[in-house]
């Protein structure tokens, strides 16, 4: 099984530890072996280890290090946000996310729709 | 936005003025250490290495901290430090990748008390530069500067997100592939 995602100068990250846990960071240059420059659309560019970093599949085309507005540009080219949400993974956490969110009443609506649906095949 | 173990400070002082001396000769270092007042203290050990004056004799005229200009930034920097290792003193001129000044010191020391069991009182830092990636020596550094660098991440091991959800046991074994 060869490797599909690379640590490469464009790759999308997911943060998966620490302060900006959930973020989609795109990886602008490499510091060293462990050490990585991020930055995202609402962030100042900081560097992060790559143990914090979960790299996705989604790449974008910038030269190393751009310019701030460069970076914008070439994630609304490359509809980064888009094909994030599309993808099964982004989707799974839109859905996880959803779910800490409900109060009380959403989860009784919740379970009388799961229930709903168990008659339904049941009836059917 | 990470804390620095190692602060920069310029230290500036001079000797008490005298009878014999009415201005003595003012002094400014630039040195790193962890607060204020071990500056103060390394200030004053490096300067009665070099010139004939005392804490009790001299005075502190400022001490201000050095921020990292640009911390978005990789650079590569360069640190010439002598060390007392357990059979004498050496020279050393130690290379890193890092996007501040601070940081790169931090590695430094890190790496000198993991190589070389030197500890922080032992090491003087002679001179720090930052280093144009043409004249880099150390191949270490020199690897990253590809602009089509790509590699991928070998080893992933899965952590919880929070120390909190830390378990000792897991039900299956982990998937250390991506």
């Amino acid at each position: 099984m060869p490797f599909k995602r690379f640590v490469e100068i464009g790759r999308v990250a997911l943060v998966n530890y620490g302060k900006d846990y959930g973020r989609l960071v795109v990886i602008v240059d490499v510091v060293d072996q462990n050490r990585a420059l991020v930055d995202a659309p609402d962030m100042v560019r900081c560097q992060i280890n790559f143990k914090r970093l979960s790299l996705t599949d989604i790449k974008i085309d910038i030269k190393r290090v751009p310019k701030k507005t460069t970076l914008l540009k070439a994630m609304e080219e490359a509809d980064v946000k888009n094909k994030w949400e599309n993808s099964s993974w982004g989707k799974k956490l839109i859905v996880q996310k959803r779910r800490a969110s409900l109060n009380d009443f959403d989860r009784f609506k919740v379970m009388l729709a799961k229930i709903k649906v168990i008659l339904s095949s049941i009836l059917d | 936005m990470v804390a620095y173990r190692f602060h920069q400070y310029q230290v500036v002082g001079r000797g008490l003025p005298t009878p014999t001396d009415e201005h003595p000769k003012i002094y400014r270092m630039k040195l790193w250490a962890t607060n204020e007042v071990r500056a103060k203290s390394k200030f004053w050990y490096f300067l009665r290495k070099l010139k004939k004056v005392k804490k009790s004799n001299g005075q502190i005229l400022a001490i201000n901290e050095i921020f990292e200009k640009n911390p978005t930034t990789i650079k590569n920097y360069g640190i010439w430090l002598r060390y007392q290792s357990r059979t004498g003193y050496h020279n050393m001129y130690k290379e890193y990748r890092d996007t501040t000044l601070n940081g790169a010191v931090e590695q430094m020391y890190t790496e000198m008390a993991s190589r070389h069991r030197v500890r922080f009182p032992c090491i003087q830092i002679i001179k720090t530069a930052t280093v144009h990636f043409k004249l880099c020596k150390r191949d270490n550094t020199k690897q990253f500067h590809k602009s089509d660098i790509r590699f991928p991440l070998v080893y992933r091991k899965v952590r919880p997100p929070t120390r909190k959800l830390k378990t000792t046991f897991k039900a299956s074994r982990p998937n250390l592939f991506m």
